[in-house]
């Protein structure tokens, strides 16, 4: 499902990010990915979402390959993941419902359909009562789901979280986790960077170490 | 098909929604736009409807032959065949003086002047239309017929007709400049509105850029924007021009009555009035284009 080989990451004017990453990720595992601040975590996330290309070596995604990709393509590859980031993301001159449905206008996906899709999203992360809320007015575990919610909303076969507990506290980090979880068991393959791993069982985790993936 | 018709559905009424919100700004908006744009449409009318005036007088130049007063019939006949096989002549008439003389005497103007004359002073005469109406054509012709047997003075109004065309000509380039000038305007203010807009809506841009939106998604509404400023504008347009134009016929009419003339501006075509909102919706388009371009390559170096 998801493949590197080789791949180096050097941001013009910087040290290397990513240093000979080889690694394969098949559909319906959960990985995680750790390592300290700045051991290339995030750049590895985004050259798996087709945020950034390769400097050099090969990011496949379902047998395609990202760096040989145009630019006017990479849209379409990004529609295949749901994304989730540390800082959420949400637009905040909306309500819940709103923010949940920018994905789906986005592949032109309105109306009833529409409807349907994002209360079953929101019931997912059990926000289904504030669908008419602002992002504002939620709890940041809340908003955290939130984020979630408008991720899966267009079933999305992999899912991708940048530190998604990273600001919450335990209760609400493992309240996050266990909806990962839930979606693990339906089939969907998922990518998790994090400081601390939780003991999972079925699940995988990545260390990288100044750029190096640790064996 | 259907998920097209969606999106273009959607952005149109995402910004349909956006310009209800504000009002004000769309207003002021249409406003800047629809003085820009009335301006040379005044300019316009006041042409056209010279033109119109001049034709009126002077439906087609004619060239005036008056013939010598002692002239005689046989060499009338022979003017007559000249003129007939003459290949720049469209129509010529021929006035007699007689006939000439009974309409001096009842035309209102004149009959008291005329009834004062106890003989007849007028000449026969022959008026020319010739086929080609361009000054010189008329100027070459009226000198061919000054040298005819028979013709006592051909007089032909070619340098009058000269001044009032080169002057109606004067008044169209006018008008391009004019719309040239402020159409590049209009793209400038439309852009600018549009590139503010964006920076207002930076983060949904970024968000919806990073979860799968094509540039074409993000462009969409603020295509609309623009079009949609484009028609506000040519519609605002197009009612001050009317309200201009009523308000002028309005106390022109008492003028005209005084010299005995139902004269009043005529509005624009349909034609023009229809391309006149069609450009200024092609200039908000424009100018959207070119900001949302700017913004987008902005986005994408990041």
């Amino acid at each position: 499902m998801i493949r590197f080989d080789q791949v180096n990451k050097r941001y013009p004017g910087s040290y290397e990010a990513l240093k000979h990453i080889s690694l394969e990720i098949t559909q319906g595992e959960l990985v995680f990915l750790t390592g300290h601040s700045g051991a290339g975590k995030s750049t590895l996330l985004k050259l798996i979402a087709g945020i950034e290309r390769p400097t050099s070596g090969t990011v496949l995604i379902n047998n395609q390959n990202v760096s040989k990709l145009r630019t006017a393509a990479l849209p379409y590859l990004r529609r295949k993941f749901g994304l989730i980031f540390q800082d959420h993301k949400l637009l905040y001159d909306r309500n819940c419902f709103d923010n949940v449905a920018l994905p789906l206008y986005i592949n032109g996906v309105t109306g009833s359909e529409a409807g349907k899709r994002i209360r079953a999203a929101l019931d997912k992360v059990g926000l289904l009562g504030k669908e008419k809320s602002m992002p504002i007015t939620l709890s940041g575990g809340e908003q955290q789901r939130l984020a979630i919610a408008r991720a899966v909303v267009s079933r999305p076969s992999i899912l991708i979280a940048d530190e998604p507990t990273g600001n919450l506290d335990e209760e609400y980090a493992s309240e996050i986790m266990s909806i990962f979880y839930a979606f693990q068991q339906v089939g969907v393959t998922i990518v998790i960077a994090t400081h601390d791993v939780p003991h999972v069982e079925n699940s995988r985790t990545l260390t990288l170490n100044h750029g190096e993936l640790q064996a | 098909m259907k998920q097209w018709l969606n999106q273009h559905a959607q952005a149109l009424q995402l910004v349909l929604k956006r310009m209800l919100s504000n009002k004000l700004s769309t207003l002021m908006m249409f406003c800047v736009m629809g003085v820009a744009l009335c301006l040379p449409g005044i300019l316009y009318v006041i042409v056209d409807n010279l033109n119109r005036l001049a034709g009126d007088v002077q439906g087609e130049p004619q060239i005036s032959l008056f013939l010598k007063l002692d002239i005689q019939q046989d060499t009338i006949k022979t003017l007559d065949e000249q003129l007939s096989k003459h290949p720049d002549i469209k129509t010529y008439k021929f006035v007699s003086k007689d006939e000439a003389w009974r309409q001096l005497q009842l035309t209102s103007g004149t009959a008291n002047i005329a009834n004062n004359i106890e003989k007849n002073p007028l000449p026969d005469a022959y008026f020319v239309s010739p086929k080609n109406i361009d000054p010189d054509t008329i100027e070459r012709l009226q000198k061919e017929m000054q040298a005819w047997r028979g013709v006592e003075i051909a007089q032909a109004d070619a340098n009058w007709i000269k001044r009032l065309y080169s002057l109606l000509e004067l008044g169209e380039k006018a008008i391009w400049s004019l719309v040239i000038l402020l159409g590049f305007a209009l793209v400038a203010i439309i852009g600018n509105t549009i590139r503010l807009q964006i920076m207002t809506q930076r983060e949904e841009i970024e968000v919806s850029k990073l979860i799968g939106a094509t540039d074409s998604f993000i462009r969409r509404p603020f295509l609309y924007a623009g079009a949609l400023y484009g028609l506000g504008g040519g519609l605002t347009a197009l009612i001050l021009l009317l309200g201009i134009v009523s308000l002028f016929n309005y106390s022109i009419a008492d003028i005209a009555e005084l010299y005995a003339s139902d004269f009043h501006l005529a509005l624009p075509t349909l034609i023009v009035t229809l391309s006149m909102i069609a450009s200024a919706i092609g200039l908000g388009w424009i100018g959207s284009y070119t900001a949302v371009g700017r913004s987008l390559s902005q986005f994408n170096a990041h």
